[in-house]
């Protein structure tokens, strides 16, 4: 008896969760400019101030634009994410990493850090 | 009417060559054209100051780099390669005995149908002589194997380097090779040493400056102040060139092309595919002296 209780507990847990889960949108967690900024800076992960200068940069590179003004520059959010996810896609020699098509960021890193951007 | 002439024979002549229209290699203008792309990249920079890396084009760090070469801290090192060259007698392996012929190389052997380098020529030569390669730590890259291949590019400084691709299917094969690989795009990061050498060449990447692809081989093996670590004076600063392609190709999460080393210190032979680079890469800085080993950062 005890144990049927439990069960049902778990599976009203679980109904609650999945209920829950589908009141978000599409990703399962809001993507955050501030984790986009921390992900951006980690050398190991976006790195991106090894090619682009933007506000309060540490010793950048210049060897992308500076990223500057990209709400009005680019007023579709999604051209800024497949820019970071595949650059390849709108210069097939571009020097920028394919950080989404490589895989050296995840999908949901890869929010985040567009999220960041889009301050900037 | 004359107009759709001319393109109605043209189309025909296409039509009627049985192959494709394959560029064919052609090593001369290769040549022409990677020199007039930095000489247009970096007014007033002379074809003998490429030589220099960096220092050709930045002056505060030129400044800095002069005065470390006022008291080299490879002079050690040099000796020490001095003294296992003269210990082996590997000048006997070599035409002049060894000394002055680094402009020379990488060269392409007939006989063999295949591109040697200095250092590939060095080791077989430490083989013949059955060297102890595990005793005296010989291996391809670093440390006193770079430091014998140091001294003997010590020997031909001035001259200028002249590596040689003939006419030949073989060698024309092996550059053709090394060219792609040089342009080609790799790794996790998806980077040509093109991308960072050609089209950025001069540009930071953080806070590296990229030198220009041009003269980059003119001073191998180099003495780099992050190799020696703290030994200031011995031989850990060297690398061959070959070490150097290893570091970049890592740097961009690539795999990098090691010597083949089973059985280590028996059996390691270089890489074919950087035998292959070093064959185009030092042939683009024909023309500039040599100058190794230089300090490098
Ligand atoms: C190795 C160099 C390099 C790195 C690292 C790099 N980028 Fe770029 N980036 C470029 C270049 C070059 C361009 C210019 C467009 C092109 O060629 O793709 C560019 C363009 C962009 C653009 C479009 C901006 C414009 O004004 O056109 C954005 C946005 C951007 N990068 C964001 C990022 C972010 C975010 C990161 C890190 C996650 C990053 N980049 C890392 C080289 C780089
Ligand atoms: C991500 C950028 C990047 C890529 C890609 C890259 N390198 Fe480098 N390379 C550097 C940096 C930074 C240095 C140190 C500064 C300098 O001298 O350019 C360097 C240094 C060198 C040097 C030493 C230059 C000197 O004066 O001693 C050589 C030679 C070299 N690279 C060759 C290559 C080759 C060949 C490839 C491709 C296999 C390659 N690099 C790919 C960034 C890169």
């Amino acid at each position: 008896m005890r144990k049927a209780a439990k069960l049902i507990a778990a599976a009203s847990t679980v109904a609650m969760l999945l209920g829950s889960m589908a009141m978000v949108p599409s990703t399962a967690v809001a993507a955050d400019a501030d984790t986009g900024k921390k992900l951006a800076e980690n050398r190991k992960k976006g790195n991106c101030f090894a090619c682009h200068s933007y506000e309060g940069a540490h010793l950048p590179g210049n060897i992308g634009p500076p990223l500057v003004a990209m709400k009005s520059r680019f007023p579709d959010k999604d051209r800024v994410r497949e820019q970071i996810a595949n650059p390849t896609k709108f210069n097939p020699n571009s020097m920028m990493p394919p950080f989404g098509k490589h895989n050296i960021l995840t999908e949901e890193e890869i929010d985040h850090i567009t999220e960041w951007v889009y301050t900037l | 009417m004359r107009k759709l002439i001319i393109a109605l024979t043209a189309l025909s002549v296409l039509g009627g060559a049985s192959a494709p229209a394959v560029a064919k290699t052609d090593p001369q203008s290769d040549l022409n054209e990677f020199r007039q792309y930095f000489y247009k990249k970096f007014p007033g920079v002379k074809l003998q100051e490429f030589g220099d890396g960096i220092y050709a084009i930045d002056k505060v760090r030129r400044d800095e780099w002069q005065l470390m070469e006022e008291f080299p801290s490879y002079e050690d090192g040099v000796n020490r390669g001095r003294k296992l060259f003269e210990k082996y007698d590997i000048g006997s392996c070599f035409k002049n005995g060894g000394k002055g012929i680094k402009q020379h190389y990488p060269y392409f052997d007939k006989q063999s149908g295949s591109v040697r380098t200095l250092e590939g020529d060095l080791m077989a030569c430490l083989k013949r002589k059955n060297v102890d390669l595990k005793a005296e730590k010989l291996r391809f890259f670093k440390g006193n194997f770079a430091a014998i291949a140091a001294y003997m590019a010590y020997t031909s400084r001035g001259e200028k380097q002249n590596v040689v691709v003939p006419d030949d299917e073989r060698a024309l094969d092996v550059y053709e090779k090394g060219k792609q690989f040089f342009y080609a795009k790799r790794g996790q990061l998806n980077m040509s040493c093109a991308d960072c050498h050609v089209y950025n060449s001069g540009m930071m990447a953080r806070g590296n400056l990229l030198s220009p692809g041009l003269g980059q081989t003119s001073h191998f093996p180099v003495w780099r102040r992050k190799w020696a670590g703290g030994d200031e004076t011995g031989v850990k600063g060297f690398g061959t060139i070959q070490r150097r392609y290893s570091g970049c190709n890592k740097q961009v999460r690539a795999l990098p092309m090691n010597a083949y080393n089973s059985g280590k210190y028996k059996t390691e032979t270089q890489h074919p595919t950087y035998v292959a680079l070093e064959y185009f890469h030092t042939y683009m800085s024909n023309g500039i002296r040599l100058n190794g080993p230089a300090i490098r950062q």
